[in-house]
């Protein structure tokens, strides 16, 4: 199987989609001339033209409302948001426009958009750049949230994402466009709301998506070589989240460590947290812990940015917690 | 309105009751205090009265059957009400277990006022993870008598596999003693099982050392005696009662109880009797032992042991001790030594009354002595205020007219 990055396995995903389907086009800024600010969609102007690769202003409330727009006619735009920091300025068409025009539309109106673009702290963007909403979007009902891991689960669901009828909020990992996987050549899915594990283990569940998942497996190497051997999950889909697996898991280690890059009040692990402990309550023997960013804005230092973001080490230091190791 | 008839807590430690039979039946008319029923509890044998008016339109238990507290044995309402909703689940989910304790607590309200309200073990069992607990039930493990090893003295997954494998390594090698192909299996009475748990609890946590007196019982058995002859109906053990309770107010250090922080000493004396009863024990307390006179503690006595062999004492008669007797003499046991009974501090451990040779002013003659063991909660009292007070106790029963 072919060995490609995070970044081509979206492009091969967008480059399919839009062979596939003429409804599918793209929106945002800098996406077709520069190329996409972060080489996404590398190509795709030369391909499809200007119609269906549309450069905008910065913009994100008004781009982002034409997209919902051209969703209510029977288009299926993808929009890039450059970082979904800036989604911000876009709140008010994504929640009160998208999530909710089915409902209040009575049905009459799907709004099958994908809104993409990178998450998460990069290498010092500062307090205002690094920022993991997926709490912010998963709280809404209306949307679907999904947030990949690897190359080969990016390109799956962004495929599916694509196809699905509803809006999808898209995080994609920004400091792991370069990170390398293998990607079958041609069609497949990633069916959207579908856990999978990424390493199994018996004596700890941790739970981690996005870039958290190669923190966690960085972490269960240590652990290994320790003699624990940990079960990473990797829900892929934050809304509607896959419980089965989690709950299953859980059964089997009784302990659990919620790994979210994320601040932790209000975060995706304490929605974790409280699924677990609702359905395991009998099986944990030991609290769920997370693992999560600092509760502060993200410092512009390098050592201080290093501290506030979630390391294998804080991880180790977590399962030994939950295995009363400490 | 209708309304469910639960199994009631009759005692402390009640889990479930036996229906031994039932006083009126279905169609009848109860009202509030009537007897209802028979119930063999863990401890005894009580009768369970009605607490609405109504017609009885359902006796869901039958004699004989064991019934968790909480759960329905009966239905009680007017006489062509649709019940079909309260017998729906004829036997409480697992959840409902839980449950009975709003019934318990108006009951218990009634009760006399406990002396101690609980020991420091009872608490602790609570510190466990939701694992443990449940590993615990199905494996059948005693929570209160693990140590956790979690945060906060937890108990924890790795303690409950630790005490499974101690308790299937202690079952293996006992199991070659065993004669194979030749073991009848008893089912556990609930006051078999009470006793179970009850003297564990006492014996892992509780810290016990024993002193043993011999005493020279030639003037007490004169005096018993003469007093028989007189016919007065007293027994050994009755001034035994009396004299420990005596001794007890000149050492109230062990006439006290472990509270986890503080220990708390009692002004008044209550004795528990220990008594065999058909498959196991039950204690009933004569209570204010000190004050009272020796032919009152022996009428008291006589017909409180007289009611716990027939089963029919009420809580009240047999909680609140402050200290035990148990007397094995009239078995022919010479000595032995008692396990305490939680929260006492002390228990009295009484062997036979022999004839002995014993050696006086260069002769050998005929004497009379009789062992007595003392166990003690070593963290109440240290061995010699133990000492101190058999010591008194020795002295009082060697010369009977200290007593009082």
């Amino acid at each position: 199987m072919p060995l490609i990055t995070y970044r081509d396995a979206l492009n091969q995903a967008l480059r399919e989609e839009m062979q596939r389907d003429p409804k599918v086009f793209l929106l945002g800024e800098e996406v077709g001339v520069y190329q996409g600010a972060y080489k996404v969609s590398r190509g795709l102007l030369q391909e499809f033209g200007d119609r269906r690769v549309i450069d905008t202003p910065i913009t994100e409330e008004g781009f982002t409302g034409v997209g919902i727009g051209a969703a209510m006619v029977g288009l299926r735009p993808v929009i890039e948001m450059m970082t979904w920091n800036f989604s911000m300025l876009a709140m008010d068409q994504i929640i009160n426009s998208a999530a909710k025009m089915l409902y209040m539309s009575g049905g009459q109106f799907r709004i099958p958009i994908v809104l993409r673009g990178p998450g998460g702290a990069a290498h010092q963007l500062a307090a205002q750049h690094s920022q993991s909403l997926e709490s912010w979007y998963a709280h809404v009902p209306g949307l679907k949230v999904v947030a990949p891991s690897t190359p080969y689960d990016a390109k799956g669901l962004l495929k599916a994402a694509i196809r699905d009828d509803d809006p999808v909020i898209f995080f994609e990992g920004e400091t792991l466009y370069g990170s390398k996987g293998e990607v079958p050549d041609g069609d497949y899915v990633v069916p959207i709301g579908v856990a999978d594990v990424k390493r199994e283990g018996t004596d700890v569940t941790i739970v981690a998506w996005s870039k958290m998942v190669s923190v966690a497996l960085k972490a269960a190497d240590t652990l290994a070589a320790e003699g624990i051997s940990c079960e990473i999950i990797d829900p892929r889909t934050l809304r509607p989240l896959d419980q089965a697996p989690i709950i299953a898991s859980v059964q089997k280690t009784n302990r659990c460590v919620v790994v979210e890059e994320g601040w932790e009040y209000s975060g995706i692990g304490a929605q974790l947290a409280c699924l677990i402990h609702r359905d395991a309550f009998g099986d944990l023997d030991a609290p769920v812990t997370r693992v999560t960013g600092a509760d502060v804005p993200m410092p512009y230092a390098k050592n201080l940015e290093h501290l506030a973001t979630p390391s294998p080490a804080r991880v180790v230091e977590a399962v030994k917690h939950v295995l009363y190791m400490d | 309105m209708a309304s469910r008839v639960v199994m009631p807590k009759l005692s402390d430690t009640m889990e479930e009751g036996k229906i031994l039979r039932w006083l009126k039946q279905e169609g009848d008319k109860v009202e509030t205090g009537q007897t209802l029923a028979e119930v063999e509890t863990d401890k005894a044998t009580v009768e369970m009265e009605a607490y609405t008016n109504g017609v009885i339109r359902k006796l869901v238990a039958s004699p004989g059957d064991t019934i968790k507290i909480g759960a329905t044995i009966a239905v009680i309402g007017s006489p062509d009400e649709d019940i079909s909703a309260l017998l729906e689940p004829a036997a409480p989910p697992p959840a409902a277990q839980a449950r009975p304790v709003p019934t318990a607590v108006p009951i218990r309200a009634t009760a006399p006022p406990q002396l101690v309200a609980h020991d420091a073990a009872t608490n602790r069992a609570l510190r466990a993870s939701p694992l443990a607990l449940r590993m615990a039930a199905e494996a059948g493990v005693d929570l209160n008598a693990l140590q956790g090893s979690g945060p906060q003295g937890r108990v924890i997954k790795r303690d409950i596999e630790a005490a499974i494998a101690k308790a299937s390594a202690s079952q293996a090698s006992a199991a070659p003693a065993q004669p194979v192909g030749d073991v009848q299996e008893i089912v556990l009475s609930s006051m078999r099982r009470t006793i179970a748990k009850r003297l564990v609890q006492s014996k892992a946590p509780v810290p016990h050392f024993y002193l043993t007196v011999d005493v020279a019982a030639d003037r007490l058995w004169d005096a018993y005696r003469a007093l028989r002859d007189e016919s007065y109906p007293i027994s050994l053990n009755d001034v035994i009662i009396k004299a420990s309770a005596s001794a007890l107010k000149r050492h109230p250090e062990v006439n006290a109880s472990f509270a986890g922080d503080h220990v708390k000493q009692y002004s008044r004396v209550h004795i528990g009797l220990a008594v065999a009863i058909e498959d196991g024990l039950i204690t009933p307390v004569i209570r204010d032992a000190d004050s009272k006179s020796l032919a009152d503690i022996a009428e008291e006595a006589r017909e409180l042991v007289d009611r716990a062999r027939n089963r029919r004492l009420q809580p009240h008669e047999y909680t609140g001790a402050t200290f035990s007797i148990s007397n094995l003499g009239m078995m022919g046991i010479e000595e032995f030594s008692a396990i305490i009974n939680p929260p006492e501090a002390a228990i009295l451990a009484v062997g036979a009354l022999r004839e002995v040779p014993v050696v006086e002013g260069g002769q050998v003659k005929i004497g009379r002595r009789m062992k007595m063991t003392l166990s003690v909660d070593h963290r109440v009292a240290d061995g010699a205020q133990g000492a101190r007070f058999l010591a008194t106790l020795k002295r009082m029963l060697e010369n009977p007219l200290l007593i009082g």
